[in-house]
């Protein structure tokens, strides 16, 4: 069969199970964008191309499945660079395909020409110029593979415009679909370690079996390996406590009495503390992140790591672990359930942990989350609407957040109790990433509810895609946590800059949320005292023909806490100055 | 024939030999790799093998800059990278080759000549008052070469990056554990 490359392009993505992509078209990728109006893919047009980006992203983070972004080539691709780093920092599957000026002007500064495989190389897991029509069929089914498979990633793939052009001979192509051996035989170096050493489970089984003050350091990986299900498994078997990182909220449900939520610079003091104190960490897909660890040479000093990843290279990259073991974190844990329950078969048993577990208990009882409730006309404080937010909303409700004070305090005060319900950039710190993602998520989740928790700086950043919500009907929420300020940069100026506040101050009214809401097509309101909150997120929640965006009028002096200094031990953390001073 | 090392100066420097495929960029990826994580080369050569689907980089780098795990992990992790073997110069077959424009006039000449000659050098290229000599071998030959030559006055000098391979083991298998008793 006779196609040209932009027919085969879209056939390609289509035989990949590509049900929807977000894109924006443009000179170079116009050719692409004729077969579309043919396809059963649905285009969902963005209005920036950052937006499709994090669009695709919320869709993989919500689904588990690569999502699609097309756009067309220079300032089209320099707009996606956000999103593809964004993605390579939190292990995110998406495709991205970007036009390219034809084959022979490459190189000629012609217009809307640049670099994009350059550009992209260092944030993309992989990349790819194609040159023949013929390859087409082949790189998709490339970057699919890449960008779902190992450590998923972002992969972008750069089609010159005349190979995709019916009216150019370069774009004929005969059409076929490639088998996995030839994907196999065409990446000689991509070969993923999936199956543990057994030699390694076995003395990471005996390290289990032995601790006496164990912890689970469970981090995105267990989302991205589905291993949510194998996790708890293994927790409930050796009957040991879980701390989630910000890119695994949800991977163990927050009400499991071993959960202890989220460590970290602004984790719990209970999560933090408990690995500090741990004698073995058992870390599965996570990757001792600075935001974690804070100064780590005095991370979890009397800790053994067993750490698990599917990528070789994050073993050993910050701390060196007693037990490495390379592969994917749901066999793996799967095959340590099996060796423990061999060594407690052939008599082997825990030591008595109840002195742990009661320490654990007494922090947590110590050294609960608390704020203190606003007084009668102040403004309202951002922790009370999450709570309220949160049990207004189902349990099942996915948040996908921006980042900054609002995404800590999502994060925190949220109940996360199923896998992939919360949506947030966390190595990046993508600003206006929530609005995007959360529209993308939507889309791949349909059935479910979904609310963007957002700040008022970030907002401003990627609101425009809230009119894309409303022209392809994603009914969406948005809660803007409007402090007025930058907030996290106010809250770091505060104590760290002698409350030298330095830009960060932005405005509670310019703009007006609600108006710009309504002129983007969605219901706005606006919320200012803690009486108006809940009626506030039922309308919201009845809403279902369109976005609705609530502004809540938030205090501005709120911090998050607690909160470990940058580049302090996190035997520093500082608490709630209502629960004194903490640490040992 | 051991050829002497240079007293301390090789042990913060290893040999990578990368297989990688045989692509447009792939070299970009690798030195881009190596940019973007801080890691320091100290020298580069690159060229196709034997198969053409496949070329050899030999990577001199740094160790002082980041630890050699963590670069070859990090090297692998671009799928264009077939196979990384690390090369301690303590083991390894290392050659470079030297071209180097050298002033020499009447008076000079006849002892660069004789220079190059002691270091089994050639000279490739005479003019008026230069010659141009080339010598291929060991890093450390080509580098006393070279201060050997500064004198007289080094007009241009261009060295390849090194290439390496592993020393052939000289004893039979069966014999291999008397080498563990020495």
């Amino acid at each position: 069969m006779q196609l040209n490359g932009g027919q085969a392009l879209i056939k390609s993505l289509e035989m990949e199970g590509v049900e929807v992509m977000f894109g924006l078209p443009g000179g170079a990728i116009l050719p692409v964008y004729d077969p579309i109006i043919d396809s059963p893919i649905r285009h969902i047009l963005v209005r920036h191309e950052q937006g499709a980006g994090h669009m695709a992203e919320g869709f993989a983070h919500a689904t588990g499945r690569p999502g699609v972004c097309m756009v067309t080539s220079g300032p089209a691709a320099t707009n996606v660079v956000t999103p593809l780093c964004d993605a390579f920092m939190d292990s995110v599957p998406i495709v991205c395909i970007t036009g390219q000026v034809p084959f022979a002007a490459i190189g000629t500064d012609a217009f809307q020409e640049c670099d994009t495989v350059g550009i992209t190389r260092s944030v993309t897991k992989h990349n790819e110029l194609i040159t023949l029509a013929q390859d087409i069929p082949l790189m998709v089914r490339q970057a699919f593979h890449l960008a779902t498979t190992g450590r998923p990633g972002p992969v972008l793939i750069d089609i010159p415009k005349d190979i995709v052009d019916p009216q150019n001979p370069r774009s004929a192509m005969e059409w076929y679909w490639p088998s996995d051996d030839d994907v196999a035989a065409s990446l000689p170096g991509y070969r993923p370690t999936t199956r543990g050493h057994p030699k390694m489970i076995r003395q990471a089984a005996d390290l289990i079996v032995q601790a006496r003050r164990p912890v689970i350091y469970a981090g995105g990986g267990i989302l991205k390996a589905r291993a949510a299900e194998a996790l708890r498994e293994l927790a409930e078997l050796c009957d040991i406590h879980v701390v989630t990182t910000l890119m695994a909220r949800g991977a163990f449900p927050d009400d499991h009495p071993l959960c202890l939520g989220m460590p970290g610079m602004h984790g719990n003091y209970t999560a933090v503390t408990s690995m500090q104190q741990s004698d073995l960490l058992i870390a599965l897909g996570s990757r001792f992140d600075d935001r974690v660890t804070g100064k780590v040479d005095g991370f979890a000093p009397d800790a053994k790591v067993i750490h698990v990843d599917v990528d070789p290279a994050e073993l050993g990259k910050v701390r060196r672990p007693d037990v490495p073991i390379v592969g994917d974190c749901r066999l793996v844990i799967e095959e340590l359930v099996t060796a423990v329950r061999t060594l407690l078969d052939g008599g082997a048993a825990f030591p008595d942990r109840s002195a742990w577990n009661q320490t654990i208990s007494g922090w947590q009882e110590s050294y609960p989350l608390t704020y203190q409730q606003s007084e009668p006309g102040e403004a309202l404080k951002p922790q009370f609407v999450l709570e309220r937010l949160r049990d207004n909303t189902p349990d099942d409700t996915i948040v996908a957040a921006g980042v900054g004070q609002h995404q800590m305090w999502a994060s925190q005060y949220w109940r996360f109790n199923h896998p992939y319900t919360w949506v947030n950039s966390g190595g990046l710190g993508t600003m206006g990433f929530s609005v995007p993602a959360a529209i993308g998520a939507k889309v791949g989740r349909p059935d479910r509810t979904v609310w963007a928790v957002d700040g008022d700086g970030c907002f401003q950043m990627t609101a425009q895609e809230l009119v894309t919500a409303t022209a392809e009907r994603i009914p969406v929420k948005v809660a803007i946590l409007n402090n007025a300020y930058l907030g996290m940069v106010r809250q770091w100026q505060e104590m760290f800059y002698d409350e030298r506040y330095s830009e960060v101050y932005l405005s509670p009214d310019l703009p007006d949320y609600k108006l710009w809401a309504e002129a983007m097509g969605c219901v706005g309101m606006r919320v200012e005292s803690p009486d108006e909150v809940d009626a506030a997120i039922q309308k919201a929640n009845e809403i279902d023909d369109r976005p609705v965006v609530i502004d809540f009028r938030t205090d501005s002096r709120e911090k998050v806490y607690p909160m470990v200094p940058a580049g302090k031990s996190n035997d520093d953390i500082i608490v709630d100055p209502s629960q004194g001073e903490g640490g040992r | 024939m051991a050829a002497p090392q240079l007293p301390g100066a090789d042990f913060r420097h290893h040999t990578l030999v990368v297989l990688v495929e045989n692509k447009a960029g792939v070299l970009a990826r690798v030195s881009g790799l190596f940019a973007r994580r801080g890691y320091n080369i100290y020298s580069l050569a690159v060229a196709p093998t034997d198969d053409e689907r496949f070329s050899r980089i030999t990577i001199v780098v740094d160790v002082e800059s980041a630890s050699l795990e963590q670069i070859t992990k990090q090297l692998f992790k671009l799928v264009n990278v077939v196979k990384i073997s690390e090369l301690d110069p303590r083991d390894a077959v290392e050659r470079e080759l030297m071209l180097a424009t050298v002033r020499a006039d009447p008076t000079g000449r006849s002892q660069v000549i004789e220079l190059v000659g002691l270091f089994d050098g050639r000279i490739v290229d005479v003019g008026h008052d230069e010659l141009t000599v080339s010598l291929d071998g060991e890093p450390g030959r080509l580098d006393d070469l070279e201060d050997l030559l500064r004198p007289y006055g080094i007009v241009e000098l261009q060295r390849t990056g090194r290439v390496a391979l592993p020393k052939l083991d000289r004893l039979a298998p069966n014999l291999r554990p008397v080498r563990h008793t020495a």
